[in-house]
Protein backbone atom coordinates (compact mmCIF):
# COMPACT_ATOMS: atom_id res chain seq x y z
CA UNK A 1 0.00 0.00 0.00
CA UNK A 2 1.18 3.37 -0.80
CA UNK A 3 2.51 5.51 2.23
CA UNK A 4 -0.34 7.87 3.68
CA UNK A 5 -0.17 11.34 2.37
CA UNK A 6 -1.76 13.64 4.98
CA UNK A 7 -3.97 16.65 3.25
CA UNK A 8 -3.09 20.10 5.15
CA UNK A 9 -5.16 22.92 4.57
CA UNK A 10 -3.20 26.03 5.41
CA UNK A 11 -4.69 29.59 5.78
CA UNK A 12 -2.17 32.27 4.52
CA UNK A 13 -2.34 36.02 5.15
CA UNK A 14 -2.41 37.67 1.74
CA UNK A 15 0.54 40.83 2.83
CA UNK A 16 3.16 37.91 4.35
CA UNK A 17 2.97 34.19 4.66
CA UNK A 18 1.06 33.84 0.75
CA UNK A 19 4.13 35.96 -0.29
CA UNK A 20 6.28 33.52 1.71
CA UNK A 21 4.92 30.90 -0.30
CA UNK A 22 5.04 32.24 -3.33
CA UNK A 23 8.71 33.37 -2.80
CA UNK A 24 9.62 29.83 -2.13
CA UNK A 25 8.38 28.77 -5.18
CA UNK A 26 10.58 31.20 -7.23
CA UNK A 27 13.09 31.02 -5.40
CA UNK A 28 12.71 27.05 -6.01
CA UNK A 29 12.81 26.06 -2.38
CA UNK A 30 11.61 22.13 -2.41
CA UNK A 31 8.51 21.36 0.21
CA UNK A 32 5.82 18.45 -0.12
CA UNK A 33 3.24 18.93 -2.73
CA UNK A 34 0.63 18.23 0.56
CA UNK A 35 -0.77 21.30 1.54
CA UNK A 36 -3.12 23.07 -0.03
CA UNK A 37 -2.97 26.54 0.32
CA UNK A 38 -6.21 28.93 1.00
CA UNK A 39 -5.40 33.22 0.44
CA UNK A 40 -7.34 35.40 3.20
CA UNK A 41 -6.46 38.68 3.21
CA UNK A 42 -5.41 39.08 6.84
CA UNK A 43 -5.29 35.51 9.57
CA UNK A 44 -7.51 37.60 11.62
CA UNK A 45 -10.24 36.82 9.35
CA UNK A 46 -10.18 33.28 9.57
CA UNK A 47 -13.02 32.15 11.44
CA UNK A 48 -12.91 29.03 13.28
CA UNK A 49 -15.75 27.60 11.23
CA UNK A 50 -13.22 27.74 8.18
CA UNK A 51 -11.20 25.23 10.46
CA UNK A 52 -13.89 23.04 11.84
CA UNK A 53 -14.88 22.99 7.65
CA UNK A 54 -11.47 21.83 6.55
CA UNK A 55 -11.89 18.82 9.11
CA UNK A 56 -15.05 18.31 8.28
CA UNK A 57 -13.79 18.16 4.71
CA UNK A 58 -11.47 15.89 5.24
CA UNK A 59 -8.22 17.43 6.38
CA UNK A 60 -5.88 16.05 8.17
CA UNK A 61 -4.28 18.86 9.33
CA UNK A 62 -4.83 22.87 9.65
CA UNK A 63 -2.23 25.58 9.23
CA UNK A 64 -3.28 29.27 10.04
CA UNK A 65 -0.65 31.76 9.43
CA UNK A 66 0.19 35.36 8.45
CA UNK A 67 1.91 38.24 9.60
CA UNK A 68 4.29 38.45 12.51
CA UNK A 69 2.39 41.32 15.04
CA UNK A 70 4.04 44.08 14.11
CA UNK A 71 3.73 43.72 10.46
CA UNK A 72 -0.14 43.49 9.92
CA UNK A 73 -1.45 45.67 7.41
CA UNK A 74 -4.99 46.01 9.45
CA UNK A 75 -3.04 46.91 12.72
CA UNK A 76 -4.08 44.14 15.09
CA UNK A 77 -5.09 41.20 12.90
CA UNK A 78 -2.27 38.66 14.35
CA UNK A 79 -3.99 39.24 17.91
CA UNK A 80 -7.21 38.49 16.67
CA UNK A 81 -5.66 35.65 15.38
CA UNK A 82 -4.60 34.36 18.15
CA UNK A 83 -7.71 35.04 20.33
CA UNK A 84 -9.51 32.88 18.01
CA UNK A 85 -7.03 30.08 18.21
CA UNK A 86 -6.94 29.66 21.61
CA UNK A 87 -10.85 28.89 21.09
CA UNK A 88 -9.98 26.45 18.43
CA UNK A 89 -7.73 24.93 19.95
CA UNK A 90 -10.09 23.84 22.96
CA UNK A 91 -13.10 22.73 20.52
CA UNK A 92 -10.41 20.85 18.17
CA UNK A 93 -8.68 19.04 21.36
CA UNK A 94 -12.40 18.23 22.56
CA UNK A 95 -13.01 16.99 19.90
CA UNK A 96 -10.75 14.22 20.09
CA UNK A 97 -7.82 15.48 17.76
CA UNK A 98 -4.14 15.72 18.41
CA UNK A 99 -2.56 18.99 18.68
CA UNK A 100 -0.55 18.05 15.78
CA UNK A 101 -2.93 18.89 13.93
CA UNK A 102 -3.83 22.59 14.04
CA UNK A 103 -0.72 24.73 13.84
CA UNK A 104 -0.10 28.50 14.65
CA UNK A 105 2.71 30.51 12.36
CA UNK A 106 3.56 33.87 12.30
CA UNK A 107 5.86 33.37 8.85
CA UNK A 108 6.66 36.82 7.55
CA UNK A 109 7.01 37.70 3.44
CA UNK A 110 11.16 37.22 3.68
CA UNK A 111 10.76 33.69 5.36
CA UNK A 112 10.17 31.65 2.32
CA UNK A 113 12.49 28.94 3.92
CA UNK A 114 10.71 28.87 7.17
CA UNK A 115 7.25 28.45 5.35
CA UNK A 116 8.90 25.43 3.39
CA UNK A 117 10.06 24.17 6.71
CA UNK A 118 6.92 24.27 8.73
CA UNK A 119 5.29 22.36 5.62
CA UNK A 120 7.75 19.80 5.84
CA UNK A 121 7.63 19.61 9.66
CA UNK A 122 4.07 19.31 9.73
CA UNK A 123 3.85 16.39 6.86
CA UNK A 124 6.31 14.61 9.05
CA UNK A 125 4.32 14.70 11.67
CA UNK A 126 0.67 13.57 10.56
CA UNK A 127 2.16 10.87 8.60
CA UNK A 128 3.33 9.50 12.24
CA UNK A 129 0.01 9.99 13.43
CA UNK A 130 -1.84 8.99 10.39
CA UNK A 131 -5.47 9.67 8.99
CA UNK A 132 -7.36 12.15 11.14
CA UNK A 133 -10.48 10.23 12.48
CA UNK A 134 -12.92 12.42 11.64
CA UNK A 135 -12.04 12.05 7.96
CA UNK A 136 -14.20 8.50 8.10
CA UNK A 137 -16.98 8.42 5.57
CA UNK A 138 -15.55 11.74 3.74
CA UNK A 139 -14.65 11.13 -0.03
CA UNK A 140 -11.08 13.30 -0.04
CA UNK B 1 -41.85 13.58 2.70
CA UNK B 2 -42.98 15.57 0.14
CA UNK B 3 -44.83 19.09 1.49
CA UNK B 4 -48.24 17.20 1.09
CA UNK B 5 -47.27 14.56 3.11
CA UNK B 6 -46.29 16.99 5.50
CA UNK B 7 -49.53 18.88 5.49
CA UNK B 8 -51.28 15.84 6.39
CA UNK B 9 -49.32 14.47 9.04
CA UNK B 10 -49.40 18.03 11.09
CA UNK B 11 -52.91 18.70 10.07
CA UNK B 12 -52.52 22.16 8.89
CA UNK B 13 -55.49 22.08 6.73
CA UNK B 14 -57.52 22.48 9.95
CA UNK B 15 -56.36 26.32 10.31
CA UNK B 16 -58.82 28.59 11.04
CA UNK B 17 -56.68 31.93 9.81
CA UNK B 18 -57.63 32.74 13.41
CA UNK B 19 -54.33 34.57 13.60
CA UNK B 20 -54.10 33.68 17.29
CA UNK B 21 -50.31 32.17 16.56
CA UNK B 22 -49.32 35.68 14.58
CA UNK B 23 -50.86 37.49 17.50
CA UNK B 24 -48.76 35.63 20.53
CA UNK B 25 -45.62 34.83 18.19
CA UNK B 26 -42.25 36.42 19.69
CA UNK B 27 -40.60 36.61 16.20
CA UNK B 28 -43.97 38.27 14.30
CA UNK B 29 -43.66 41.07 16.76
CA UNK B 30 -40.93 42.21 15.61
CA UNK B 31 -40.46 40.93 11.87
CA UNK B 32 -43.47 41.92 10.40
CA UNK B 33 -41.97 39.63 7.66
CA UNK B 34 -43.10 36.83 9.84
CA UNK B 35 -46.50 35.08 10.67
CA UNK B 36 -47.23 31.51 11.40
CA UNK B 37 -50.71 31.66 10.14
CA UNK B 38 -49.35 32.73 6.52
CA UNK B 39 -46.40 30.39 6.63
CA UNK B 40 -49.49 27.83 6.49
CA UNK B 41 -51.79 29.66 4.35
CA UNK B 42 -48.61 29.78 1.58
CA UNK B 43 -47.81 25.81 2.57
CA UNK B 44 -51.49 25.10 1.32
CA UNK B 45 -51.30 26.87 -1.63
CA UNK B 46 -47.82 26.41 -2.44
CA UNK B 47 -48.17 24.54 -5.82
CA UNK B 48 -45.02 26.10 -7.37
CA UNK B 49 -43.03 24.93 -4.36
CA UNK B 50 -41.88 28.32 -3.60
CA UNK B 51 -42.16 27.75 0.54
CA UNK B 52 -38.71 25.83 0.84
CA UNK B 53 -36.89 28.82 -0.33
CA UNK B 54 -38.75 31.15 1.76
CA UNK B 55 -35.91 32.88 4.11
CA UNK B 56 -38.69 33.55 6.84
CA UNK B 57 -38.64 29.50 7.07
CA UNK B 58 -35.67 29.60 9.32
CA UNK B 59 -37.29 32.27 11.69
CA UNK B 60 -39.26 30.45 13.76
CA UNK B 61 -38.19 29.86 17.11
CA UNK B 62 -39.99 26.52 17.83
CA UNK B 63 -41.23 27.96 21.06
CA UNK B 64 -44.31 26.14 20.80
CA UNK B 65 -46.23 29.57 21.71
CA UNK B 66 -48.28 29.63 18.53
CA UNK B 67 -49.24 25.67 19.21
CA UNK B 68 -50.18 26.25 22.67
CA UNK B 69 -53.26 28.46 21.74
CA UNK B 70 -54.16 27.15 18.51
CA UNK B 71 -57.98 26.36 18.78
CA UNK B 72 -57.30 23.66 15.82
CA UNK B 73 -54.26 22.01 17.51
CA UNK B 74 -52.12 22.22 14.64
CA UNK B 75 -48.26 21.33 15.36
CA UNK B 76 -46.90 24.36 13.68
CA UNK B 77 -43.54 23.78 15.17
CA UNK B 78 -43.24 20.11 14.03
CA UNK B 79 -44.57 21.34 10.46
CA UNK B 80 -41.30 23.81 10.76
CA UNK B 81 -39.25 20.77 11.65
CA UNK B 82 -40.25 19.14 8.61
CA UNK B 83 -40.77 21.57 6.06
CA UNK B 84 -36.92 22.67 7.06
CA UNK B 85 -36.04 18.87 6.33
CA UNK B 86 -37.85 19.06 3.32
CA UNK B 87 -35.65 22.69 2.18
CA UNK B 88 -32.45 21.43 3.94
CA UNK B 89 -32.60 18.38 1.33
CA UNK B 90 -32.40 20.96 -1.26
CA UNK B 91 -29.64 22.94 0.10
CA UNK B 92 -31.32 25.73 1.82
CA UNK B 93 -30.37 26.69 5.10
CA UNK B 94 -31.01 29.51 7.64
CA UNK B 95 -28.32 31.94 8.76
CA UNK B 96 -25.83 30.66 11.02
CA UNK B 97 -25.22 31.90 14.04
CA UNK B 98 -21.53 32.21 14.84
CA UNK B 99 -21.09 31.33 11.29
CA UNK B 100 -22.05 27.96 11.74
CA UNK B 101 -19.41 26.78 14.11
CA UNK B 102 -21.80 24.87 16.63
CA UNK B 103 -23.51 23.35 13.90
CA UNK B 104 -20.58 22.02 12.10
CA UNK B 105 -19.03 20.68 15.53
CA UNK B 106 -21.97 18.90 15.86
CA UNK B 107 -21.90 17.46 12.71
CA UNK B 108 -18.00 16.43 13.65
CA UNK B 109 -19.34 14.59 16.47
CA UNK B 110 -21.47 12.29 14.02
CA UNK B 111 -18.17 10.69 12.35
CA UNK B 112 -17.85 7.41 13.40
CA UNK B 113 -14.54 7.14 14.34
CA UNK B 114 -14.22 9.92 16.63
CA UNK B 115 -12.57 9.51 20.58
CA UNK B 116 -13.38 12.84 22.47
CA UNK B 117 -11.91 14.59 25.28
CA UNK B 118 -14.77 15.47 26.55
CA UNK B 119 -14.35 15.15 30.72
CA UNK B 120 -11.45 17.04 31.66
CA UNK B 121 -13.17 19.91 33.85
CA UNK B 122 -14.70 17.24 36.65
CA UNK B 123 -12.93 17.88 39.53
CA UNK B 124 -14.19 17.75 42.83
CA UNK B 125 -16.87 15.53 41.49
CA UNK B 126 -17.49 12.47 42.19
CA UNK B 127 -18.26 9.45 39.06
CA UNK B 128 -18.51 6.18 38.77
CA UNK B 129 -17.84 3.22 36.33
CA UNK B 130 -21.02 1.46 36.72
CA UNK B 131 -24.31 2.91 37.54
CA UNK B 132 -27.81 2.78 37.06
CA UNK B 133 -27.89 6.93 36.56
CA UNK B 134 -26.67 8.71 33.64
CA UNK B 135 -25.41 11.98 33.68
CA UNK B 136 -26.18 13.63 29.96
CA UNK B 137 -23.77 16.20 29.88
CA UNK B 138 -24.70 17.87 26.79
CA UNK B 139 -22.52 20.57 24.51
CA UNK B 140 -21.09 22.10 27.36
CA UNK B 141 -17.28 21.61 26.58
CA UNK B 142 -17.66 22.72 23.26
CA UNK B 143 -19.82 26.00 24.63
CA UNK B 144 -17.13 26.98 27.30
CA UNK B 145 -14.66 28.48 24.98
CA UNK B 146 -16.88 30.17 22.75
CA UNK B 147 -18.66 31.35 25.55
CA UNK B 148 -16.13 32.58 27.70
CA UNK B 149 -16.07 36.08 26.50
CA UNK B 150 -19.63 36.63 28.11
CA UNK B 151 -18.72 35.24 31.08
CA UNK B 152 -21.34 31.97 30.71
CA UNK B 153 -19.91 28.57 31.79
CA UNK B 154 -22.08 25.95 30.80
CA UNK B 155 -19.39 23.57 32.10
CA UNK B 156 -19.86 24.88 35.80
CA UNK B 157 -23.45 23.91 35.66
CA UNK B 158 -22.62 20.28 34.30
CA UNK B 159 -19.99 19.91 37.70
CA UNK B 160 -22.59 21.56 39.82
CA UNK B 161 -24.79 19.44 38.58
CA UNK B 162 -23.03 16.17 39.14
CA UNK B 163 -22.13 17.44 42.71
CA UNK B 164 -25.87 18.12 43.46
CA UNK B 165 -26.50 14.35 42.30
CA UNK B 166 -23.16 13.64 44.61
CA UNK B 167 -25.45 15.17 47.54
CA UNK B 168 -27.99 13.29 46.91
CA UNK B 169 -25.91 10.28 47.05
CA UNK B 170 -25.95 9.31 43.70
CA UNK B 171 -22.51 9.03 41.75
CA UNK B 172 -23.59 9.22 37.93
CA UNK B 173 -21.92 7.23 35.18
CA UNK B 174 -20.73 9.57 32.11
CA UNK B 175 -19.97 8.41 28.75
CA UNK B 176 -16.82 10.15 27.84
CA UNK B 177 -17.46 9.74 24.17
CA UNK B 178 -21.12 11.06 24.30
CA UNK B 179 -22.14 12.40 20.57
CA UNK B 180 -24.27 15.17 20.42
CA UNK B 181 -28.33 14.95 21.07
CA UNK B 182 -28.60 16.19 17.35
CA UNK B 183 -31.35 18.69 18.87
CA UNK B 184 -29.92 21.60 17.06
CA UNK B 185 -29.11 19.20 13.55
CA UNK B 186 -33.37 18.17 14.27
CA UNK B 187 -34.51 21.29 13.94
CA UNK B 188 -32.45 22.62 11.47
CA UNK B 189 -33.97 19.67 8.84
CA UNK B 190 -30.51 17.60 9.22
CA UNK B 191 -32.35 14.56 9.87
CA UNK B 192 -29.88 12.19 8.79
CA UNK B 193 -26.83 13.83 10.80
CA UNK B 194 -29.55 13.55 13.69
CA UNK B 195 -30.38 9.48 13.07
CA UNK B 196 -26.51 8.96 13.28
CA UNK B 197 -26.08 10.73 16.09
CA UNK B 198 -29.20 9.43 17.97
CA UNK B 199 -27.85 5.55 16.52
CA UNK B 200 -24.87 6.15 18.37
CA UNK B 201 -26.11 7.66 21.96
CA UNK B 202 -28.64 5.01 21.54
CA UNK B 203 -25.80 2.19 21.60
CA UNK B 204 -23.56 3.67 23.85
CA UNK B 205 -25.85 3.95 26.54
CA UNK B 206 -27.21 0.41 25.89
CA UNK B 207 -23.47 -0.78 26.38
CA UNK B 208 -23.51 1.60 29.35
CA UNK B 209 -26.32 -0.38 31.28
CA UNK B 210 -27.73 3.08 32.36
CA UNK B 211 -31.61 2.65 33.59
CA UNK B 212 -32.30 6.31 34.13
CA UNK B 213 -30.69 9.74 32.14
CA UNK B 214 -30.70 12.72 34.25
CA UNK B 215 -30.24 15.93 31.97
CA UNK B 216 -29.23 19.67 32.77
CA UNK B 217 -30.35 20.73 29.38
CA UNK B 218 -34.02 20.87 28.43
CA UNK B 219 -33.21 20.28 24.58
CA UNK B 220 -31.33 17.37 25.26
CA UNK B 221 -33.22 16.11 27.20
CA UNK B 222 -36.77 16.89 24.87
CA UNK B 223 -34.62 15.10 21.97
CA UNK B 224 -34.50 11.75 24.33
CA UNK B 225 -38.19 12.07 25.32
CA UNK B 226 -39.71 12.51 22.18
CA UNK B 227 -37.76 12.60 19.42
CA UNK B 228 -35.33 9.38 19.84
CA UNK B 229 -38.30 6.84 20.55
CA UNK B 230 -38.98 7.80 16.83
CA UNK B 231 -35.67 6.72 15.64
CA UNK B 232 -33.81 4.46 18.03
CA UNK B 233 -34.73 2.04 20.77
CA UNK B 234 -34.07 3.06 24.22
CA UNK B 235 -34.70 1.03 27.34
CA UNK B 236 -34.29 3.90 29.92
CA UNK B 237 -35.49 6.70 31.32
CA UNK B 238 -35.02 10.45 30.63
CA UNK B 239 -35.24 12.98 33.65
CA UNK B 240 -34.41 16.67 33.91
CA UNK B 241 -32.32 17.71 36.93
CA UNK B 242 -34.89 19.99 38.19
CA UNK B 243 -37.53 17.21 38.45
CA UNK B 244 -35.26 14.80 40.40
CA UNK B 245 -34.37 17.41 42.63
CA UNK B 246 -38.19 18.64 43.61
CA UNK B 247 -38.64 14.89 44.12
CA UNK B 248 -35.62 14.93 46.71
CA UNK B 249 -36.21 18.39 48.10
CA UNK B 250 -35.74 16.82 51.80
CA UNK B 251 -32.72 15.04 51.36
CA UNK B 252 -31.08 18.40 49.88
CA UNK B 253 -30.88 20.90 53.25
CA UNK B 254 -30.54 24.38 50.84
CA UNK B 255 -29.76 27.22 52.94
CA UNK B 256 -29.28 30.62 52.00
CA UNK B 257 -26.15 32.00 51.04
CA UNK B 258 -25.71 35.16 53.28
CA UNK B 259 -26.10 33.25 56.55
CA UNK B 260 -22.76 31.35 56.06
CA UNK B 261 -20.79 34.93 55.27
CA UNK B 262 -22.57 36.36 58.60
CA UNK B 263 -24.26 39.06 56.62
CA UNK B 264 -27.92 40.12 56.88
CA UNK B 265 -30.16 37.79 55.65
CA UNK B 266 -31.88 39.96 53.41
CA UNK B 267 -34.83 38.08 50.90
CA UNK B 268 -33.66 38.30 47.37
CA UNK B 269 -36.32 38.48 44.68
CA UNK B 270 -35.76 36.30 41.52
CA UNK B 271 -37.88 35.71 38.60
CA UNK B 272 -38.15 32.78 36.23
CA UNK B 273 -37.39 32.21 33.20
CA UNK B 274 -39.23 29.42 31.35
CA UNK B 275 -36.93 27.74 28.76
CA UNK B 276 -39.43 26.54 25.87
CA UNK B 277 -38.17 22.75 25.89
CA UNK B 278 -38.55 22.71 29.42
CA UNK B 279 -42.20 24.66 29.51
CA UNK B 280 -44.57 24.11 26.48
CA UNK B 281 -42.88 21.59 24.82
CA UNK B 282 -42.97 19.02 27.81
CA UNK B 283 -44.93 20.78 30.40
CA UNK B 284 -42.52 21.00 33.20
CA UNK B 285 -43.44 24.22 35.22
CA UNK B 286 -43.61 23.37 38.79
CA UNK B 287 -40.61 21.29 39.84
CA UNK B 288 -38.02 24.25 39.01
CA UNK B 289 -40.37 26.90 40.95
CA UNK B 290 -40.81 24.05 44.21
CA UNK B 291 -36.49 24.20 44.00
CA UNK B 292 -36.78 27.49 44.04
CA UNK B 293 -38.84 28.48 46.49
CA UNK B 294 -37.71 25.69 48.88
CA UNK B 295 -34.61 28.10 49.44
CA UNK B 296 -34.72 29.92 52.19
CA UNK B 297 -34.09 33.67 51.50
CA UNK B 298 -35.22 34.06 48.34
CA UNK B 299 -38.46 34.72 46.82
CA UNK B 300 -39.62 33.91 43.50
CA UNK B 301 -41.58 36.61 41.67
CA UNK B 302 -43.49 36.08 38.53
CA UNK B 303 -43.12 38.09 35.18
CA UNK B 304 -45.62 39.17 33.57
CA UNK B 305 -45.48 36.02 30.80
CA UNK B 306 -44.46 32.98 33.08
CA UNK B 307 -45.12 29.77 32.83
CA UNK B 308 -47.12 28.72 29.76
CA UNK B 309 -47.12 32.26 28.55
CA UNK B 310 -43.40 32.47 28.79
CA UNK B 311 -41.51 34.33 26.17
CA UNK B 312 -38.86 32.78 24.01
CA UNK B 313 -35.20 33.60 24.43
CA UNK B 314 -35.07 34.94 21.04
CA UNK B 315 -32.90 32.65 18.95
CA UNK B 316 -32.92 28.54 18.59
CA UNK B 317 -30.74 25.85 17.08
CA UNK B 318 -27.89 28.51 16.17
CA UNK B 319 -30.21 29.88 13.23
CA UNK B 320 -31.08 33.44 12.02
CA UNK B 321 -30.29 35.39 15.26
CA UNK B 322 -30.71 38.95 14.06
CA UNK B 323 -31.94 42.13 15.59
CA UNK B 324 -35.26 40.77 16.03
CA UNK B 325 -33.53 37.75 18.32
CA UNK B 326 -32.14 40.65 20.39
CA UNK B 327 -34.90 42.80 20.61
CA UNK B 328 -37.08 39.62 21.69
CA UNK B 329 -34.39 39.51 24.72
CA UNK B 330 -34.53 43.16 25.23
CA UNK B 331 -37.98 43.03 25.85
CA UNK B 332 -37.91 40.19 28.03
CA UNK B 333 -34.98 41.45 30.30
CA UNK B 334 -36.84 44.51 30.33
CA UNK B 335 -40.48 42.11 31.53
CA UNK B 336 -37.57 40.56 34.09
CA UNK B 337 -36.39 43.80 35.45
CA UNK B 338 -40.06 44.96 35.99
CA UNK B 339 -40.81 42.45 38.55
CA UNK B 340 -37.90 43.81 40.94
CA UNK B 341 -35.77 40.87 40.96
CA UNK B 342 -32.02 41.02 40.66
CA UNK B 343 -31.69 37.68 39.71
CA UNK B 344 -33.02 35.84 36.17
CA UNK B 345 -33.22 32.15 37.07
CA UNK B 346 -33.31 29.69 33.92
CA UNK B 347 -32.68 25.78 33.43
CA UNK B 348 -31.61 25.97 30.01
CA UNK B 349 -27.90 26.81 28.89
CA UNK B 350 -28.88 28.65 25.73
CA UNK B 351 -30.99 31.09 27.24
CA UNK B 352 -28.10 32.09 29.49
CA UNK B 353 -26.40 32.77 26.98
CA UNK B 354 -28.39 34.31 24.64
CA UNK B 355 -29.87 37.12 27.38
CA UNK B 356 -26.12 37.49 28.78
CA UNK B 357 -25.15 37.68 24.65
CA UNK B 358 -28.02 40.87 24.81
CA UNK B 359 -27.11 42.94 27.79
CA UNK B 360 -23.01 42.70 26.36
CA UNK B 361 -24.51 43.78 22.82
CA UNK B 362 -27.02 46.39 23.82
CA UNK B 363 -25.31 47.56 27.27
CA UNK B 364 -24.28 50.61 25.57
CA UNK B 365 -27.30 51.10 24.60
CA UNK B 366 -29.92 50.60 27.03
CA UNK B 367 -27.47 50.26 30.43
CA UNK B 368 -29.00 49.24 33.21
CA UNK B 369 -32.85 49.02 32.10
CA UNK B 370 -31.89 45.60 30.65
CA UNK B 371 -28.54 44.70 32.89
CA UNK B 372 -29.16 41.84 35.45
CA UNK B 373 -27.89 38.90 37.20
CA UNK B 374 -28.93 35.66 34.81
CA UNK B 375 -27.71 32.43 36.82
CA UNK B 376 -28.78 28.72 35.66
CA UNK B 377 -31.32 27.39 38.11
CA UNK B 378 -28.58 24.66 39.20
CA UNK B 379 -26.12 27.05 39.99
CA UNK B 380 -28.04 28.82 42.42
CA UNK B 381 -29.29 25.39 43.87
CA UNK B 382 -25.78 24.65 44.83
CA UNK B 383 -25.11 27.94 45.55
CA UNK B 384 -27.51 27.34 48.54
CA UNK B 385 -25.78 24.20 49.73
CA UNK B 386 -22.37 24.80 49.82
CA UNK B 387 -23.03 26.07 53.18
CA UNK B 388 -23.35 22.79 54.72
CA UNK B 389 -19.65 22.65 54.30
Amino acid sequence: MAEFEPKIIAFCCNWCTYAAADIAGTSRIHYPANVRIVRVMCSGTVDPIYILRAFEMGADGVLVAGCHEADCHYLNGPLKCDAMFEKIKKMVNTLGLEGERLRREMIAAAEAPIFAHVIEEMVEQLKKLGPSPLREGVKV
Amino acid sequence: MNLEDIINKTKTYYCLECGKCTAVCPVSRHNSNFSPRLMLERALMDSEGELIHDRELFSCLTCYACSHLCPSEVDYPVFTQKVRSLASSQGEHGDCAHSGTLLSLMRLMSRPNIKQRRLDWLDGCHTSEKSEILYFVGCAPYFEPIFEDIEVSPVNVARNSIRILNALGIEPMLLPNERCCGHDLLWTGDVETFKKLAQFNAEMIKESGAKKIVFSCPEGYRTFKIDYPQYVKLDCEPVHITELLAQNLSKLSLRPRAKREGSNPEVKKVTYQDPCRLGRHLGIYEPPRELIKAIPGIKLVEMEHSGDESICCGTSVWTNCSSCSKEIRIERLSEAKATGAELMITACPKCQIHFKCAMVDKGAEKGADVKMEVMDLVNLVANAMETQE
